[in-house]
């Protein structure tokens, strides 16, 4: 018999406290208001007084409410009958399907054994040249699109989504526009992908703590499905809205914040999650493409700065284009050296030159006389801004490769661009074409 | 009396206990959950109730459980067998772990370090009489290519009597091979391994000496212009994604030393994999063996356990110390002391202590100065001479050294290896700043001339800001060359690719030869007719350089470019090419 606890000793922000004993730490418990019913977690035990979470919010709890407590942490029902369903942050059906039963596995489960992991090895194509040539994505990379709010990022992601060869697509809304989220729902069903989906949405409507379980249900999921030898894509949009709801507990909780009211363990916290990509060593694997926005388009503001020291590099969009300077993708030399030969050069000349070019219109904005050197880096430019780095395009890897020869070819002579000579030999178009 | 305590409180990873006995800083304790074990190291008391950091999920655990206190303090186990291994924070072989409990990590399991099965071939050292004191040889075993010296433990004081000592054989490292007697008749057996509290130095040597030998990385800007020496320290802070660990990974399979302790601190757990999957597989450049055979990689990756951050670095130079007392050159890779330092941040704020700057606790710089402290050329009792070299990343929030962990840091290390966000942004790796990185120790390739470089590096900087404001056209011929050469500079020695399999790594001799071509160019007074044709000049020069370094040092073609490079350079000095 479970016991209920009828005496609230304190409400504050989200968090209730009850006395109570024989509770286990991070427990689930049921609470009952007036409201309705919400689950709530154990976050602090000091004698014989818990700390809960609740996950509905706690606006509307009264002192004599009921809490019971259910015996078991977080957790989730897993099998094949989740795909093609969509729940909320607190793992109930938001479609018309039936409750879940049995199977229960427990959310934030323990870390991979790092012996156990091995190399990322494949390349994930996405026809989208700014990634496959420059940022080359890959299979159990976890990498997040840096964004300010306005910018295409959800089309980005459900793209990658889309194009990208993978078994099973997990995807985790937290706080999103219930537009955003038809969008995606529809663009998973227009592709025929919804029946190898799971969604978990938390929407800007439901309350904030849910939110913060929707990354947690995602990868749960996921490694389940990875470890069943399933690759498995996870989209998780928009991880600052998840960050900003770690705040609200901490300070709920009174913690002493470390950097612009955030918590002293953002890091950590961020990274138990982000961690979960990885490639089996004899199963499956977890991509995470997650989505954070910048508040003020501020890379150093403490999301996107300890997002960035976790994940494996990110795609910045700005302007409706993937930036090639503050994009980075830490995996693509696992993969780059076996595309083709002239790969990873190209990407470094072009993004070397493009640099040159980006002071050269600086300078030139400011009135300076332009070299004849001048001159062609900023046609260089405009070609590769063009041709290149508009979102529209969509060739396949090698195309691409192609065209930034050809580019080049365009603008320069092949001893102006710094390429080896045996490649130069190889690759250089004896007639660009002359757009 | 009971030694055990109860839990009276849980917050997150910490644990408050009340005990009935005694408790002691630092020491081990484990809380019990179930048939589990888990964990745990007492950081505060006050009265009849302990804090404890948790090394594990604290999930589950309840208010009365009971928790036992061992005695003992954070400890590392020290003897054959370290080399090759892969490590958790709490020196739990993971590759055992993996055997044993398959992908996850299971909280609660704790293994040997130390293989208990394997046989090492001992040869005593030492005849029955002698008279040795902590440290001191009694017999060697060949661990891979070294011979590892089994010493008196570190933790015995004065001098004791061998009073026994095993014959040539093999042995567990558990079999005693000797007896130690103290002037006052306790008896004492040693074993061929023993246990050091991490957190404290092991100070088993006659003096320290002044790191004054290089340490080569085979990284041209680090080995030309700013050198760490064996015994030194030197930090690589840097906004993410600058380059840090890449450098740390390059550095740990090239690094002049005997023996490489990586410790993956908080970091991610892919860049472990790679070094774990990849060493054994690579050629030591030294010894022609596998890499995997010098190194220990103690790995404590993000989402592992955030308590045992701190147990991981400290576990790291205690191995490391103990391959010193050995006579051995030892290299510690800590990447990054800021997750650690951010661990104590997070257990600071739960003892409710009164924060300092963003929030690190206010010991934050007095924790960071210890432990490079622990750096050090060392001569022991037996005239060697042995070193640890300590290099730690630094990950500055909001990529600003202005902050704690790094401004803590620059105090305390004799090199400083600044990466800058520009710098990676145009992808001129590696992206140690060149202008704002300083090392204090000697200069071992050309001290004259790297002066001179980096003035040209420093004018040539100045010029290109200068005409940021007046353009190209206001900026004369003679500034104009000098940013050229500082470009060309930057382009051909600077920057080195990380992804070719011989400019990866430039040997100190190598260094010495292509650095002194540079220079006679840097040094020569051109004469161009006008910018366009300077211009010129040097991005072919840097072409030919682009094309030099990939070959073999003193191969046919790298003479071939060598003498082609001199040409070029002659040929600019008596006939000034025509403006195109
Ligand atoms: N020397 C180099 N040559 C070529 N590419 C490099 C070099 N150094 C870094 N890079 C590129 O930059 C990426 C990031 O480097 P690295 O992982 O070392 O950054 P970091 O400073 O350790 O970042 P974090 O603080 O987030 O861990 C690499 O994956 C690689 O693509
Ligand atoms: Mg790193």
């Amino acid at each position: 018999m479970q016991k209920v606890h009828t005496r609230v000793l304190q409400i504050a922000g989200n968090v209730i406290t009850v006395a109570a004993t024989d509770v286990g730490y991070q427990e689930l418990a049921e609470v009952r208001s007036a409201r309705g019913t919400s689950l709530a977690q154990v976050i602090r035990i000091q004698g014989d007084r818990v700390a809960l979470q609740v996950f509905a919010g706690a606006r509307g709890i009264a002192t004599n409410d009921e809490v019971r407590f259910l015996g078991h942490r977080m957790r989730i029902s897993f099998g094949p009958h989740l795909l093609g369903r969509i729940f909320d942050g607190s793992g109930l059906p938001r479609d018309r399907g039936p409750a879940l039963e049995g199977n229960w596995i427990e959310l934030n489960g323990p870390p991979v054994n790092p012996a156990k992991r091995i190399i990322p090895r494949k390349m994930v194509r996405t026809g989208i040249p700014m990634i496959d040539v420059f940022n080359t994505l890959v299979e159990s990379q976890k990498l997040p699109i840096f964004s300010v709010a306005g910018e295409p990022y959800n089309e980005l992601l459900a793209r990658i989504a889309m194009q990208a060869e993978v078994d099973i697509i997990i995807f985790g809304g937290m706080g999103l526009k219930y537009d955003d989220f038809l969008f995606f729902r529809d663009t998973f069903d227009h592709h025929g992908a919804l029946v190898r989906a799971v969604m978990f949405v938390h929407t800007a409507a439901d309350p904030t703590v849910e939110c913060l379980l929707v990354p947690d249900l995602c990868l749960a999921v996921a490694e389940q499905f990875a470890l069943q030898n399933k690759r498995v894509l996870v989209l998780l949009t928009d991880m600052t809205n998840f960050a900003d709801a770690l705040k609200e507990i901490a300070i709920t909780m009174e913690q002493v914040p470390s950097n612009r009211g955030y918590p002293g363990d953002l890091y950590s916290q961020l990274a138990a999650r982000y961690e979960k990509a990885v490639d089996f060593e004899g199963a499956g694997s977890i991509t995470v493409l997650a989505v954070t926005t910048m508040p003020g388009d501020d890379v150093t503001h403490p999301i996107p700065d300890n997002t960035g020291y976790i994940t494996e590099g990110q795609f910045y969009l700005r302007n409706g284009r993937i930036e090639p300077f503050g994009s980075l993708s830490r995996l693509k030399q696992q993969v780059n050296a076996r595309t083709r030969d002239d790969h990873r050069t190209v990407m470094n000349t072009m993004i070397q030159l493009y640099a040159q070019c980006r002071d050269t219109q600086e300078k030139q904005a400011m009135g300076f006389q332009m070299s004849t050197w001048d001159q062609k880096l900023l046609k260089f430019g405009t070609l590769f801004e063009r041709e290149l780095m508009d979102l529209s395009v969509n060739i396949p890897l090698e195309k691409a490769l192609d065209l930034c020869w050809d580019i080049l070819a365009r603008c320069f002579d092949p001893a102006e661009v710094g390429i080896k000579t045996s490649l130069i030999e190889k690759y250089w178009p004896s007639r660009p074409s002359s757009h | 009396m009971s030694k055990d305590g109860r839990i009276v409180a849980i917050n997150a990873n910490m644990i408050t206990v009340e005990f009935a006995s005694r408790a002691i800083q630092n020491e081990v304790a484990y809380a019990r959950l179930g048939d589990q074990r888990l964990k745990a190291e007492v950081i505060r008391v006050r009265g009849t109730v302990a804090d404890l950091q948790v090394f594990e999920d604290t999930r589950g655990l309840r208010h009365g459980d009971t928790v036992e206190f061992t005695g003992e303090l954070l400890s590392a186990e020290l003897g054959p067998g370290l080399l090759g291994m892969v490590y958790d924070g709490l020196q739990n072989p993971l590759k055992k772990l993996a055997e044993l409990h398959g992908f996850f990590l299971r909280r609660g399991t704790y293994l040997d370090a130390l293989d208990r099965s394997r046989r090492w071939d001992f040869t005593p050292r030492v005849q029955p009489g002698a008279l040795v004191q902590a440290g001191a040889t009694l017999g060697t075993v060949p661990e891979g290519i070294f011979t590892h010296k089994i010493m008196v433990p570190f933790s015995l004081r004065d001098t004791w009597r061998v009073v026994a000592i095993a014959p040539p054989g093999a042995y567990t490292v558990d079999d005693t091979i000797a007896v130690l007697e103290a002037p006052n008749g306790i008896q004492h057996n040693v074993t061929l391994c023993q246990r050091w509290p991490v957190k404290i130095p092991i100070r088993a040597y006659a003096e320290r000496l002044r790191p004054n030998e290089p340490m080569i990385s085979r990284i041209r800007i680090i080995d030309t212009f700013f050198p760490v020496a064996k015994g030194g320290t030197y930090c690589i802070p840097g906004p993410f994604g600058a380059g840090k660990t890449v450098l740390q990974q390059i550095t740990s399979r090239y690094a002049d030393v005997d023996i490489v302790v990586i410790a993956a601190c908080g970091e991610r757990a892919g860049e472990v994999v790679e070094t774990l999957r990849e060493f054994p597989e690579l050629e030591d450049p030294r010894t022609g063996r596998s890499l995997m055979e010098r190194t220990i990689i103690i790995c404590n990756t993000s989402s592992m356990p955030v308590a045992a951050r701190e147990a991981s670095v400290y576990t790291a130079v205690t191995i490391a110390e103990y391959y010193r007392q050995m006579g051995l050159h030892v290299l510690l890779l800590a990447d990054s002391t800021s997750r650690w330092a951010q661990a104590l941040r997070e257990m600071s704020g739960r003892l409710e202590e009164i924060p300092g700057e963003e929030a690190f606790p206010a010991y934050l710089e007095s924790i960071i100065a210890n432990f490079y402290e622990r750096a050090g050329l060392v001569r022991l009792a037996d005239g060697s001479v042995g070193s640890v070299t300590i290099g730690g990343t630094v990950s500055p929030a909001g990529g600003n050294f202005e902050e704690p962990v790094t401004q803590a840091t620059l105090k305390v290390v004799g090199a400083f290896h600044g990466l800058s966000r520009e710098r990676s942004d145009a992808r001129r790796y590696p992206a140690i700043h060149p202008l704002d990185s300083w090392s204090k120790y000697p200069n071992f390739v050309n001290e004259e001339g790297v002066r001179f470089a980096r003035q040209i590096l420093r004018r040539g900087h100045e010029v290109n800001q200068m005409m940021k404001v007046v353009g190209e056209e206001g900026t004369s011929l003679d500034d104009f060359i000098v940013y050229l050469k500082a470009e060309f500079l930057d382009a051909v020695y600077l920057q080195q690719d990380a992804f070719d399999k011989v400019d990866v790594a430039t040997p100190l001799e190598r260094q010495r030869h292509v650095f002194n071509v540079v220079l006679h160019i840097l040094q020569t007074d051109f004469s161009f007719p006008d910018k366009d044709t300077a211009r010129r000049f040097f991005l072919e020069l840097t072409q030919e350089f682009k094309n030099w370094n990939p070959t073999l040092f003193q191969s046919p073609e790298f003479n071939q470019i060598e003498a082609r490079i001199a040409q070029r350079v002659h040929a600019a000095l008596t006939q000034p090419a025509p403006a195109r």
